[in-house]
């Protein structure tokens, strides 16, 4: 935890912080940006202060959003999130040999704070886990270090986006900058031909199934397209991708 | 002012478990264990087909009614979006790159 003084007494702690700082600017400009969207997509203050302080993931708030205003039902926004989420399942596996020897709340605080930068400047600056307490400490550290300013810079970002929202005039669609955030997280999975394949198929999908109700469609959208990808490999050997 | 509801900040709180769910996947249980194959796979293409089952109907439809007509400042939006992020690979990039197409085009003309 980046309060803890066995941690922030460490170089490590500074240096991973260090690391960090060239990215703050982009994710306080994205925080800033997912606060007015919330509020300008029709939550009340309170609810999008809860959302940036509880939920601190920007792409699973931003998909749902849209599904909250339409009030889907509790699991299809929490099914959404999660696939959205499912990224950091991958990153988790990759990290579990960073981290076991920690108990299990700490392992758990751990990888809440540790978003898609902190894991990889993490894993690009230790490529291997340690093999010692105190390489193991630092590296704990480094991870504290990192992610307490991409924390910082994101929750203070967002807490004034959501304070600056009401100020915008909403037949501005900023909303919108939403939208093209999540476009943007799409175009950087879409890595190989499989996945392309997969966001089209998804994308029709949703539009095609729009009218079922409980939002649903979302939710077809996506086992459409897993399915139909997993199907597709088993005739086509898949290309190697990034996780 | 929108107003709150207890539905919606216990869905927040949904949320907010997803994270720590997700991010914590593999470290939650002590015990080692392997994902099955078409788990693994299905991982590959689960989060990007999400994201787009969110954004495509949000720039094509009008409540789920396909756009009837070219005078809409989301589709060139998105278009220059995304041409935005392939040109530098910066979501925010593709955030500034998006929003300068669509406010002139839906501010300036209506659209």
């Amino acid at each position: 935890m980046f309060f803890r003084p066995t941690l922030y007494r460490r170089t490590e702690y500074w240096q991973g912080l260090r690391d960090l700082a060239p990215q703050a600017p982009g994710i306080a400009a994205w925080g800033l940006m997912t606060g007015v969207a919330m509020v300008k997509s029709g939550m009340s203050v309170f609810e999008a202060v809860a959302m940036t302080m509880l939920v601190f993931a920007g792409s699973s708030q931003l998909a749902a959003i849209p599904l909250l205003v339409a009030g889907a039902p509790a699991w299809v926004i929490l099914a959404t999130g999660f696939c959205v989420n499912l990224r950091f399942v991958v990153f988790s596996l990759h990290l579990r040999p960073y981290l076991m020897h920690l108990p299990r709340w700490q392992r758990m605080c751990h990888g809440y704070f540790t978003a898609d930068i902190t894991y990889v400047l993490f894993t690009r600056h230790y490529p291997h886990p340690a093999n010692t307490d105190d390489e193991r400490t630092g590296q704990e550290a480094y991870l504290a270090g990192n992610y307490f300013l991409n924390w910082t810079s994101w929750i203070v970002a967002s807490l004034l986006g959501v304070g600056l929202a009401n100020l915008i005039p909403p037949e501005w669609g900023l909303g919108f900058a939403g939208i093209l955030c999540l476009l943007g997280i799409q175009c950087s999975l879409a890595s190989s031909r499989m996945r392309m394949l997969s966001a089209a198929v998804a994308g029709v999908a949703a539009v095609v199934a729009y009218h079922l109700p409980l939002k649903l469609n979302i939710v077809v959208a996506i086992a459409v397209a897993v399915i139909l990808c997993l199907t597709v490999e088993k005739f086509r050997p898949a290309p190697k991708v990034a996780a | 002012m929108n107003a709150t509801d207890l539905w919606s900040l216990a869905v927040i709180v949904g949320l907010a478990f997803v994270t720590v769910l997700t991010r914590s996947f593999f470290f939650i249980s002590s015990k080692s264990w392997h994902l099955p194959h078409c788990a693994q796979r299905g991982l590959q293409y689960a989060p990007i087909a999400a994201l787009s089952a969110v954004v495509i109907p949000e720039i094509i439809t009008v409540q789920g009614e396909l756009v009837s007509t070219w005078q809409d400042a989301r589709l060139y939006a998105a278009v220059a979006g995304a041409a935005a992020y392939f040109w530098r690979r910066d979501v925010l990039i593709t955030i500034l790159g998006g929003m300068a197409v669509y406010l002139p085009l839906h501010l300036g003309l209506g659209w």
